[in-house]
């Protein structure tokens, strides 16, 4: 396999023809044509399920293509493993890391390709200065001897980069690279994406958000349904590539109306959240979500806003403080109580803490009902009524399944939120707790989300939004609350310039105090 | 099996669901030819650990193969003949002068012996079986079958000859007693996990030992349990009025056991698909987060799920020592510990392939003794037998490979073995 050792840093022109494959009577990629070249970063932009991830695994030797060739600098190759495609200078950085957690850095990037000497040793030296050597030139910042679980995601990622280049990649192929990053960590991604393009790599980026394909790619090609629609300069703009993306006009902003805020349904007074080992995640919070407004707690992630969901369903045990729901303390209540005392909630982690994947959708729709009537009486299960309500609420959300008894962990990320939010606002409810409620999600699930969101507002609810999308929390907040080291570091109008934000974000001072933090913490001495 | 392939079927039309499962090899095609190939294996090693065939097989090979066809078939002949029906028993029914002569004679006994030891050897194994199967669903590995078997026969024991009572009265509170005798060890697992979080594979391992020696103890000291006047380890008979009741009369030893371990297998099937309880058994199972977060206790579930396990252990003791043994010793509890995991895997963790693995293992036991007296090959092939079994079954991969089957989409036990592993 000559390719990957061309002289210079001269990269290879990859070529994608008539790629077609199937998965039964799913056709995930239909006859897509894609072209490299090299010393470029090409974006490939779709919702989930567009076969971006299919075509790459084409691309990388995972999957057969039914159809269709590859070509390397005007060459037909056939990949039949990973081992091939490696071996024509193809990397891949999956969306999940593929790294032994206790392994450091160097032991990770070498696994599998250890060089030893004569006596069966392995040759560390060498692959720390490997490590060294190649972190510099783009810039990585790679401590070779650091233990991997250690570090942050985004450096984990960079190991993976690493990896992909000691083995010689010329092409390297980033899976969905941002969807475990912090907006800072996406950033530093980004810087070096452009090292390597500078050092003649070409990137393949996948993605589906719009502003970081703007932002890094030189083309984009937009999948839909399987198929190419359409090939944009990264000046096009995102209502353009939106519009591809999902095939009609999608409404960034939600349109909805001033809120009419009624009493305080959640009141949230000193809360504060200390870990066993001592770590303060949650710093004295206090804030009032009222009947009919929407408070949208932004930050950057890894603030204290995880622990604060959870503290407020009572999945963590509250340090001090109080929380109170519709004028009942339920302070120290366990889950259960709280949901009966009408709160919502939408997890953060879906897959992991909203669904249970193998059950049916049917059952995750009752996944917190199924005991109460009509689905239980005493204790026996009401299967007819489960069915029903799957049923109707199937239609309700337009959830995307074959049936109600398909698993729910094989509905794509959309159609999961959308059986959690049928399951969590099918409950009487006076609050919603929401956490990070699109993440990644596609435009069109996106957009029914918030719509969603903005109804049950406009129906009498108090809602609380975590998000760490800016235009999340601008699309939907009636009010904007800051977090920064588990304190919250300001209030703010949703007319607040993003500058200001950011400041808050960043920890800056709240120079005008917040509109209530004062009468709460007299209220409750 | 997954809901992928459910999914799927949706389209495609029965038969060709049928063939597809044959074909790729679907969890029932892999379950029967792992029985099938430990069968084969089996049979070469009966015939070729024969001192006969070997003897033979050494002076003249011709005669020797032939002897060792002739005792790796005779092996399974014998193991039909001593669980299923033996076709001379049943010829010698028919050259009886009438049916009721031979009725008269004891020959319907004969006839039914060898399915009445079936049921009787399947017995303990069902209720074993569940006890690890249920604790499956619910995501936990029982590996403490036998010290929960032992902490039911205790109790059934000792109330079995340590108080006097009417006779169907003193039949239940025994077996209610061997209930509660191995719900309290299975609880203590249950409760470890739910406050300390020490895990069930650990917790249920060295109980067995636990128990295992507490049993001994309590069977060495004439002030416990110890039969009067014995010097080995025994406990004093059982009253009669305690011995669960024979089924089809005295002449056939299936009980009223036997009857409570399907009503067990139909009542745990029941609870886990169709109560709220068994709802909270498998989401916890498949995913405790997510439980959590939907408002259940997961702590309390590990302890009910730990609890009904351990009675049904339990159950399995009261089994033994009411319907077969009428007395404890130190060996009763046997190898029904492990034969309850090999049970359960090859009833894939389900209530209606429990029922039949423990059958299939129970005329295996049945069928042993004859098969010994016959073939002169050492009861113990079963055991092997067994095991192989449930080796292949968990290793669906090594079965494709030798019956060239397609990779199936399904997964099979082998995820059993390693989730109950893992975590």
């Amino acid at each position: 396999m000559g390719w990957a050792r061309r002289e210079g840093g001269s990269g290879v022109e990859l070529e994608l023809k008539g790629i077609t494959k199937r998965f039964g009577s799913l056709v995930a990629n239909d006859r897509i044509d894609l072209t490299v070249k090299p010393g470029q970063v090409h974006a490939l932009l779709g919702e989930n399920g567009a076969g971006k991830s299919t075509l790459m695994n084409v691309l990388y030797g995972l999957l057969q293509p039914d159809e269709g060739q590859i070509l390397i600098d005007g060459k037909a190759v056939q990949f039949h493993s990973p081992k091939d495609a490696i071996g024509a200078g193809i990397g891949m950085v999956h969306q999940h890391f593929m790294l032994v957690p206790v392994f450091t850095v160097a032991d990770n990037v070498t696994l599998g390709i250890e060089q030893t000497d004569p006596a069966g040793r392995i040759n560390r030296r060498k692959t720390r200065d490997d490590v060294r050597e190649i972190s510099h030139r783009y810039g990585l910042d790679l401590d070779p001897d650091a233990i991997t679980e250690n570090l942050p995601v985004g450096i984990q990622q960079r190991v993976e980069i690493v990896k992909a280049l000691v083995r010689e990649a010329n092409t390297l192929i980033l899976d969905e690279p941002t969807a475990v990053l912090t907006p800072a960590e996406t950033q530093d991604l980004f810087r070096v994406v452009r090292e390597l393009k500078a050092g003649g790599k070409s990137i393949v980026f996948i993605s589906h958000k719009l502003k970081e394909v703007q932002a890094i790619a030189d083309t984009i090609t937009v999948l839909r349904r399987g198929q190419v629609v359409g090939t944009a300069r990264p000046s096009a703009s995102e209502d353009e590539l939106a519009t591809m993306m999902v095939g009609r006009d999608v409404q960034l902003v939600v349109s909805k109306d001033a809120a009419k805020p009624g009493d305080v349904a959640l009141h949230v007074d000193g809360l504060t959240v200390v870990e066993d080992d001592g770590r303060v995640r949650v710093n004295g919070v206090s804030f009032d979500v009222r009947a009919g407004e929407i408070l949208g707690i932004a930050g950057v992630q890894g603030n204290g806003q995880t622990e604060l969901s959870e503290a407020l369903l009572g999945l963590r045990p509250v340090t001090t403080g109080t929380v109170t729901v519709a004028g009942r303390d339920v302070t120290h209540a366990t889950p259960r109580q709280r949901l009966h005392a009408g709160v919502a909630y939408v997890p953060e982690d879906r897959t992991e803490d909203g669904l249970v994947g193998t059950f049916t959708v049917a059952e995750n729709m009752v996944l917190d009902q199924y005991d109460q009537p009509p689905f239980a009486s005493g204790l026996r299960l009401n299967l007819g009524a489960i069915e029903k309500n799957a049923a109707d609420q199937v239609t309700a959300f337009d959830v995307r399944t074959q049936s109600t008894d398909a698993a729910a962990g094989t509905l794509s990320g959309g159609n999961q939120q959308k059986v959690i939010l049928a399951r969590e606002l099918a409950r009487e409810h006076k609050v919603l707790i929401a956490s990070q409620p699109t993440r990644g999600l596609d435009v069109g699930s996106i957009e029914f989300v918030h719509k969603r969101i903005v109804q049950q507002r406009d129906h009498g609810v108090a809602v609380v939004i975590v998000s760490s999308e800016l235009d999340e929390i601008y699309a939907l907040a009636d009010r904007i609350a800051v977090m920064y080291e588990g304190k919250i570091t300001g209030f703010r109008p949703p007319t607040v310039p993003v500058g200001e934000l950011g400041r808050l974000m960043a920890g800056g001072t709240d120079q005008a105090p917040a509109n209530r933090v004062e009468d709460t913490t007299g209220a409750a001495e | 099996m997954t809901d992928t392939t459910a999914d799927q079927h949706q389209e495609t039309p029965r038969w060709k669901r049928v063939l597809d499962a044959v074909v790729e090899g679907n969890s029932f095609t892999i379950t029967v030819l792992a029985i099938f190939t430990a069968m084969v294996l089996g049979g070469l090693l009966a015939a070729f650990s024969n001192t006969t065939v070997l003897h033979q097989l050494s002076t003249s090979p011709g005669t020797g193969l032939r002897a060792a066809w002739d005792t790796g078939a005779g092996v399974y002949a014998s193991l039909f003949e001593g669980s299923i029906f033996n076709p001379h028993t049943v010829a010698a029914m028919f050259s009886q002068s009438s049916i009721s002569t031979a009725i008269h004679n004891g020959y319907l006994g004969a006839v039914f012996g060898p399915l009445s030891e079936t049921c009787v050897q399947a017995t303990p194994l069902l209720l074993a079986g569940l006890a690890v199967a249920l604790p499956y669903q619910a995501g936990m590995f029982n590996i403490g079958g036998q010290s929960q078997f032992i902490g039911g026969a205790i109790v059934a024991t000792y109330l079995g000859y340590g108080v006097h009572l009417p006779v169907v009265i003193h039949v239940i509170v025994c077996v209610l007693g061997g209930f509660a005798g191995g719900a309290a060890v299975g609880w203590v697992v249950g409760f470890l996990k739910a406050t300390t979080g020490a895990h069930e594979v650990i917790v249920t391992i060295m109980l067995n030992y636990v128990m295992y020696y507490f049993l001994s103890y309590l069977l060495g000291s004439q002030s416990l349990m110890q039969r009067p006047g014995r010097t080995d380890l025994i406990s004093p008979a059982i009253a009669g009025n305690a011995h669960l009741p024979h089924l089809f009369g005295s002449g056939l030893g299936v009980s009223a056991g036997f009857l409570i371990a399907l009503a067990c297998a139909l009542g745990v099937w029941w609870l886990l698909s169709r109560t709220t309880t068994g709802f909270e058994f498998r989401a916890v199972g498949l995913n405790p987060h997510a439980s959590r977060v939907a408002g259940m206790s997961v702590p309390r579930t590990w302890m009910l799920v730990m609890l009904i396990a351990g009675g049904l252990a339990g159950l399995a003791g009261s089994s033994v020592v009411q319907g077969t043994d009428f007395s404890l010793t130190f060996q009763s509890s046997g190898t029904y510990g492990v034969d309850a995991i090999t049970v359960a895997l090859l009833g894939r963790g389900k209530m209606s392939g429990v029922v039949l693995a423990a059958l299939l293992f129970g005329a295996l036991h049945a069928g042993a003794p004859l098969m010994q007296t016959n073939t002169g090959s050492p009861v113990d092939i079963v055991e092997v037998l067994q095991y192989m079994i449930v080796m292949f079954v968990a290793a669906p991969p090594l079965i494709r490979a030798i019956y060239r089957l397609r990779a199936a989409k399904a997964a099979g036990v082998g995820q059993v073995v390693s989730k109950g592993l893992s975590a």
